[in-house]
């Protein structure tokens, strides 16, 4: 159920729709984050000793963006169904963007260079690093490719 | 109650002393606004949720400050924050949702209610009022109490357990309106700012939670501050989940209003004029000059 490249859609609309999904797959991502890792196989630890305080802010800020985020995408996931036309292809992408962006983020930033939590402790843990990171890359660039796909779908001229 | 005040919390009758105190307190606030809703003014029009929102508040609140929990909250430190959960974070939704301010200006004599309005409008209300305020008491509030003696000091007096308990309400109601409050306030803040300040509250929140896992308060056991921080992260996950999904309700409705206003403005607009001296289609009338319509959807004609 593509969009039909004949239907226009404003670009305020087609905002919202890769906004829902941006902003849902960051929520998503953090979430299967805090359910696996944390919860399910106990990999990630609740606080690690090692966090400095700006870690912990930045953590927490982090956190309640995401939650927000997820709350906020479905509201506008529910606002973009009810108007004329949406690109499902366009919110996946946003979607693969918004997970594989926080993947990234989780991967370099908060556990490289700010060390708040490793992906799994009393291993060596550089496959993993290399596993996380990988799979990041590869969701940014398939959203990005669905991105802009969509995009061109939108652009192509009335028949 | 004037003896309560020397008397130390360890005593059975130190508790129950306070425990009339909150039942009065709560009770008082229930039947207040019960009354209030029943006068004659405010009967026909009030909507039944927001009596149930206030009454589940109070329910809220009383069952975190009056009987096994208030009493257990000395000796466990995951009973302090279950009640800290229900009292600062879940009553006060159900509290701020009941409207209670919009109740009070209806049902007052007219005189009464202006009075009440014009001091509500005042820059120092409204500076209290402010979404970085309300967090700023919150959060600030939190952070003195569980990483200062204020949190051991507080079992030891009453009155000092009142005014925190207390204050935990009252700081949790402000923030919760600033955030959702459906209360008349002029130069309400705008969406963007409230969700800022949202996310910012509850980064600071979630923080704070993890830090309490290594620092435990002053006389709180380990084991007892890891279980009650995680209580505090997850169970304020929870609640917090509740309040952002009023939040983008509203914002969802007001959203929708706007458009509906626009799109009745739109609706006398027709686009005339492509280049051709075409007539008008049949039907249509040309455009009649109005001025914008304002957000209630009211035209005014232009002379």
């Amino acid at each position: 159920m593509d969009a039909d490249p004949t239907t226009r859609q404003s670009p305020a609309q087609s905002d919202h729709t890769l906004l829902s999904g941006l902003l849902l797959g960051v929520g998503v991502a953090a979430f299967v984050d805090e359910a696996i890792f944390h919860q399910l196989l106990h990999w990630h630890h609740f606080y690690d000793r090692s966090t400095s305080s700006a870690g912990l802010v930045s953590d927490g800020l982090f956190h309640a963006f995401s939650w927000f985020a997820t709350i906020a995408a479905l509201f506008l996931f529910a606002d973009v169904r009810r108007r004329a036309a949406w690109s499902r292809r366009r919110w996946a992408g946003g979607i693969a963007l918004g997970a594989g962006g926080f993947q990234l983020y989780d991967g370099i930033i908060q556990h490289k260079l700010m060390r708040l939590h490793q992906i799994r402790y009393h291993v060596d843990v550089v496959p993993y690093d290399l596993a996380w990171n990988v799979i990041a890359v590869i969701l940014i660039v398939v959203g990005v490719a669905l991105a802009r796909r969509s995009r061109d779908a939108l652009r192509a001229p009335r028949q | 109650m004037s003896g309560m005040a020397a008397m130390p919390m360890a005593t059975p009758s130190g508790v129950h002393g306070l425990a009339w105190f909150w039942l009065g307190l709560l009770g008082g606030a229930w039947s207040l606004y019960l009354a209030l809703r029943c006068s004659t003014r405010a009967r026909n029009r009030w909507p039944w949720p927001r009596s149930l929102f206030w009454s589940a508040g109070i329910i809220t609140a009383g069952i975190a400050v009056i009987g096994p929990m208030a009493s257990g909250e000395r000796a466990d430190f995951r009973l302090h924050m279950a009640a800290h959960l229900l009292l600062g974070m879940l009553a006060p939704i159900g509290l701020v949702l009941a409207a209670p301010v919009t109740l009070t200006l209806r049902t007052l004599p007219a005189p009464a209610a202006r009075w009440i309005a014009r001091r509500l409008s005042s820059r120092l209300v409204r500076g209290l009022a402010h979404p970085a305020t309300a967090a700023l008491l919150n959060l600030g509030g939190l952070w003195a109490l569980y990483s200062t003696r204020l949190m051991a000091e507080m079992h030891r007096h009453a009155w000092l357990f009142i005014l925190i308990h207390g204050h935990l309400l009252l700081a949790g109601c402000l923030f919760t309106a600033a955030i959702i409050g459906i209360d008349p306030i002029r130069h309400r803040p705008s969406w963007r700012t409230r969700a800022v300040v949202l996310v910012a509250a509850m980064g600071a929140h979630a923080a704070l939670a993890k830090h309490l896992y290594a620092a435990p308060p002053t006389g709180v056991s380990a084991a007892q501050a890891r279980a009650a921080s995680q209580l505090m992260y997850y169970g304020g996950d929870l609640i917090d989940a509740v309040l952002i999904t009023v939040f983008c309700w509203q914002w969802r409705r007001a959203a929708q209003a706007r458009g509906r206003a626009l799109n009745a403005g739109r609706r006398q607009r027709v686009p005339l004029f492509d280049g051709s001296a075409k007539p008008l289609p049949a039907g249509v009338q040309p455009l009649e000059r109005t001025a914008p319509a304002n957000a209630m959807g009211q035209r005014r004609a232009l002379r």
